[in-house]
């Protein structure tokens, strides 16, 4: 017996040093976590998450004093990305902060109303608005994330937020539907519309 | 020369179904009422409009450029009055509308004066620019426009010219008919090609079942030989006349994943391209119409025609005699009745209205549905691996589609979806007669999509902690302004103390004044004959004067 | 105008599914025959019973998972599934022993997976295992040919038997297979040319067993005809089997049975051309599908000369099935361009 007590031993401490120097010698530097989070982020700087834009919020879900379910702009794909990074459960979006908005929306600053005060150009967190004061303000779109920062602080309520305009080159093909063994029944099928563009 | 063929993993043999649209010789097309460009027939930027609505435009005038380097201008194939710039439907996959200039033909068919040119004077250089000038694109299907290829050709160096003959797809002939009729056309084309990239060798490479063709080549070539230049005929299979597969038949090599034929110093252009050529190099004229071939069992005179660009499908269909059945120009889109391409790689059209461009090879019209299935609707995958045994890519289609279908992109990509030439080779064999190439596109579209979203949130991430930064240093600089006032206002208050004199300035203005008092007082004027009311005014005046002296001393 | 917008290829199907499964069962139809001929009609009653419990099985989980029913019975793999699994019990098995196998098969091997084409696991097979750990008596229980016993057993009596209607005394009639009662004997060290001298042992292989086995090949011919399947499966699986067995037999004839004798006795022929090439569970590469092959048939080898059981078929398969993740793997092709 104790022959055998020392063969297993023997066998655990070889194998346990093997291991340690597998993992010296094979260990894979990773990104540090924030930047992991932060890049999974939509990066629309809106700050509905109660952070101040999404870095803070990647450095607090990092620290683990946010839950992963703030992001409106980053919505339940967002949500399910971080619980895949974090290996933690999965959480409804907290719509307490918000909704998400599956076409993305871009500013408009109606240029009749607009007195230029530079109000809004202050409160962009991108400065995606051109402009200085007594002149013109004008949105630039591309840039524009769809925060909506912008809107509170207008004095006179000229800016608007209107659906990006959808070109051909936007389109792209989706997915077949439903495959004959899936999970919708034979009468939900025969209802079922036909898929969309 | 000895060409040793070799051949590319799978492909699939297909019925032709050929010989239908060769039966009648190749014609022209008479002129229809309207034409319909979409400024964008070419990969790369849209073109802009450089006319208005209500100008008469004449055949082979520009009427829409873009600076972008990678685009082609577009001009007018007839003459006409443009009425109208507008959205209309277009030919691409989703049936959706794009801007187009819109021009009443007006019958007359006059042209602009197309200055004559001396190609055989020309350098490469001035080749490229009259290429680029007159709007030639790639007519093999991607509509790639020719100048930036062969300007990139050149900076690389080409050592082998492949001139695409193959057309692989069943039922298209226009290539085939090109060849059969404008021989000479493709072997000039080819030679301004030579000229322009010098590269060492030149092979013409043909399926082995267009006999005519390949006679009609070898017949052009012999009668203007070009150096190491040689028709090939090819076995014929599907889908050899893909770039990449072509290239591995004729030469056995393949173009390395993400890179393109020129990073080999291979250059392939289409036959029908070469012969565009020839007509901009020797005639200054410009791409205004090709080779359409209209094909299926649902019009009646299945044929070949030169159509001009913008021509809408209808009427290349009236001049096929008309459709069999009724109603398929009601076309229902599920029904796939009416196909602009081939069966393998075209897509349904939403209406007949939708116009020729320059990448339309094919307009392909069916009586029965071409897809048996309700979309969407397919067994499940049995994991027979047909789909592997055919794929010419060499792909696992199985693997991508299972993880195509849930979503699993990344791993989709490990799996080299992106080589995925979406031939349909793999959906032709599936027993389960699942779309695969449905599945690949999506994913791939969702992938391109991810990516452009990631590039977007990265910029705005960029901006923002730019921005941050420049408040910070906003900040600083107002502090660092207030810091060194103070410390300026401190520094002079102890330079004062320094001072042994101790000048206390108010002191000092005090004196002034009362040195000034002590001066010599000013003489009065106007003193005489001063009534008493007079008198007592000036006295009060004096008063007052005195109690503000000695209240402020 | 509808909005669902199809994508290319738009051509007719070259196949289908339903297609490759009757070009399965008319390749099972002359072994079956040779099995009727020398075994009697019995046979024929456990593949009814069984063919006619995994449609049953097969439409209650459908029903369950609400899914349509038609189609997925239309495309006929219950009916493949269970007339092989019908082969490799012996004749006269009990009924509710088919369809405790049958139900295994259908519900736990195939359905509790995903359905077809998502099971791991040959489901013929697994049914299989598992009436033969479970009920090991009857599984064991195998007919003599009629030749040797000269009991012929008409419809009606097969009937009786399965239902347990049946007359004990014919229980005299029962004997071991050729492979059990040559691994018996092996191990009491007797050698092959006194084993051959068992009236159960034909020319080549056992009697009948080899007339059957020549009929799986010959479907199995008809498959590769058809291009239902590939060569890889069943030239690789023969071939290792063959070449396994040769090697033994070339050291010493009297202590191992010759190649000629492994391919044509048991379930090997079945094997390489209907159970192991069951596309769902093999490997996917053709590499990698020889690979595959040549692993049961060393582990069919292994099995049938020092395992529990005279035929290894059944767990071979299943165990090659648990490998198959990671041929799969090591054996994807080199793409077009790659590095």
């Amino acid at each position: 017996m104790i022959i055998a007590i020392l063969t297993i031993s023997a066998m655990a401490g070889i194998f346990g040093l093997i291991l340690g120097y597998a993992a010296i010698r094979f260990k894979v530097e990773g990104n540090p976590i924030v930047d992991q989070i932060d890049s999974l982020l939509p990066q629309t700087q809106c700050g509905q998450c109660t952070y101040p834009g999404c870095r803070p919020y990647a450095e607090a879900i990092a620290n683990g004093e946010a839950p992963i379910n703030q992001c409106p702009p980053g919505g339940q794909a967002t949500v399910v990305l971080l619980a895949d990074l974090l290996d933690v459960e999965v959480l409804e979006l907290n719509a307490e902060n918000g909704d998400h908005n599956e076409v993305p929306l871009v500013a408009f600053i109606r240029e009749e109303t607009c007195i230029g005060c530079t109000l809004c150009i202050q409160a962009c967190p991108v400065d995606a608005i051109l402009g200085s004061a007594k002149h013109m303000h004008t949105i630039i779109a591309d840039e524009c994330t769809g925060c909506e920062l912008c809107l509170p602080p207008c004095p006179v309520d000229c800016i608007d937020m209107i659906p990006i305009k959808q070109t051909i080159d936007d389109w792209k093909w989706s997915l077949p539907g439903e495959v004959l063994a899936g999970i919708e029944s034979s009468s939900a099928l025969a209802k079922e519309p036909a898929h969309g563009h | 020369m000895d060409i040793k063929l070799s051949h590319f993993n799978g492909g699939i043999h297909l019925d032709d179904h050929k010989a239908e649209s060769l039966t009648q010789p190749l014609q022209l097309a008479s002129l229809p009422e309207q034409l319909i460009l979409p400024l964008k027939q070419h990969i790369g930027e849209p073109d802009k409009p450089l006319i208005n609505v209500g100008d008469r435009v004449l055949r082979g005038q520009l009427i829409a450029g873009s600076s972008s380097p990678i685009s082609a201008p577009i001009h007018a194939p007839t003459s006409g009055i443009v009425s109208a710039i507008e959205h209309r439907l277009v030919p691409h996959a989703s049936g959706q509308n794009a801007n187009c200039i819109v021009i009443d033909v007006d019958g007359k068919d006059e042209s602009i004066e197309f200055e004559s040119i001396d190609v055989s004077q020309m350098q490469a250089a001035d080749m490229i620019n009259h290429i680029r000038r007159l709007g030639i694109v790639g007519l093999g299907g991607a509509s790639f426009p020719t100048s930036p290829k062969l300007s990139r050709g050149n900076d690389l160096g080409i050592h082998t010219l492949i001139i695409n003959g193959a057309e692989c797809e069943p039922y298209i002939t226009c290539d085939d008919s090109l060849m059969q009729n404008q021989a000479n056309e493709v072997i000039r084309g080819i030679s301004y090609l030579q000229r322009m990239l010098t590269p060492t060798k030149t092979l013409i490479g043909i399926e082995d079942n267009k006999s005519k063709a390949i006679e009609a080549m070898k017949l052009a070539l012999q009668s203007q030989p070009l150096v190491n230049t040689e028709v090939v005929s090819i076995p014929t299979i599907y889908p050899s006349g893909g770039e990449k597969q072509l290239i591995q038949i004729l030469t056995g090599k393949q173009i390395p994943t993400g890179r393109l034929a020129f990073d080999i110093g291979i250059f392939c252009q289409n036959v029908g391209t070469c012969a565009a050529i020839t007509q901009a190099l020797e005639l200054n004229q410009p791409m205004m119409s090709r080779i359409v071939t209209i094909s299926g069992d649902g019009v009646h005179q299945p044929g070949n025609w030169i159509a001009l660009f913008g021509t809408p499908i209808k009427h290349l269909v009236g001049l096929a005699g008309g459709y069999v059945q009724d109603g398929l120009n009601k076309s229902n889109n599920t029904q796939q009745n009416l196909v602009m391409g081939g069966p393998m790689m075209g897509f349904s059209l939403a209406s007949d209205e939708v116009p020729i461009v320059k990448a339309s090879n094919n307009i392909l019209v069916m009586q029965q549905q071409l897809i048996a299935q309700k979309p969407g609707i397919h067994d499940e995958c049995v994991r027979c691996g047909k789909c592997a045994e055919v794929c010419p890519a060499k792909l696992l289609p199985q693997q991508l589609y299972w993880h195509s279908r849930s979503k699993e992109y990344e791993k989709a990509e490990e799996y080299n979806l992106f080589d995925c030439i979406e031939c349909g080779c793999c959906s032709a064999v599936c027993p389960s007669q699942i779309p695969l190439v449905q599945y690949y596109r999506a994913s791939k579209g969702e992938i391109r999509a991810t990516q452009q979203a990631t590039l977007k949130s990265d910029r705005a991430r960029i901006r923002f902690e730019f921005r941050e930064k420049r408040l910070l240093l906003k900040k600083q600089q107002e502090e660092d302004k207030r810091r060194l006032k103070r410390e300026a206002l401190l520094k002079r208050s102890a330079e004062k103390k320094d001072n042994t004199q101790a000048i206390d300035p108010i002191q000092a203005a005090l004196d002034r004044v009362k040195a000034k008092k002590g001066m010599k007082v000013t003489e009065q004027k106007n003193i005489e004959g001063l009534t008493a009311g007079q008198q007592k005014q000036i006295d009060e005046a004096d008063a007052r004067r005195r109690a503000a002296r000695e209240q402020k001393a | 105008m509808t909005s669902v917008i199809v994508s290319s290829p738009y051509v007719s199907p070259s196949s289908s599914l339903r297609r490759l499964m009757i070009n399965v069962i008319i390749g099972l139809i002359p072994g079956t025959l040779a099995y009727v001929w020398f075994f009697g009609p019995g046979i024929l009653i456990n593949i009814s019973i069984a063919t006619l419990c995994a449609l049953g099985f097969e439409a209650l989980v459908l029903w369950l998972r609400k899914k349509q029913i038609k189609p997925h019975l239309n495309d006929y793999s219950a009916v493949v599934t269970a007339w092989l699994f019908a082969l490799c019990l012996p004749m006269h098995s009990p009924w509710w022993l088919i369809v405790v196998g049958i139900g295994f098969a259908m519900i736990a091997g195939k359905h509790l997976y995903g359905g077809l084409g998502f099971n791991p696991f040959n489901p013929a097979m697994v049914g299989y295992v598992v009436v033969l750990i479970s009920f090991p008596r009857e599984m064991t229980t195998w007919h003599l040919p009629v030749s040797v016993s000269g009991e012929a057993y008409g419809l009606v009596d097969s009937f009786k038997f399965t239902f347990g209607m049946g007359d004990s005394s014919w229980d005299a009639f029962t004997g071991a297979t050729p492979l059990d009662h040559l691994k018996t004997a092996l191990r009491q060290d007797l050698p092959t040319s006194e084993i051959y001298q068992s009236p159960i042992f034909g020319k080549l292989g056992g009697v009948g067993w080899e007339w059957i086995s020549a009929g799986w090949l010959l479907g199995g011919l008809w498959l590769l005809f058809t291009k239902t399947i590939r060569w890889h499966i069943p030239v690789a699986l023969l071939g290792s089997l063959g070449c396994i067995a040769l090697a033994f037999y070339l050291v010493d004839t009297e202590t191992a049975a010759s190649p000629l004798f492994h391919w044509l006795s048991g379930g090997a022929m079945l094997g390489a051309f209907f159970i192991a090439t069951d596309p769902v569970s093999a490997a996917t590469t053709n590499n990698g599908r020889i690979y595959y092959g040549i692993l049961i048939g060393l582990i069919i080898y292994l099995i049938r000369s020092w395992g529990g059981y005279p035929d290894g078929v059944a767990f071979a398969v299943l165990l090659a099935n648990m490998c198959v993740p990671l041929i799969d793997y090591y054996t994807q092709p080199k793409v077009y361009g790659g590095a």
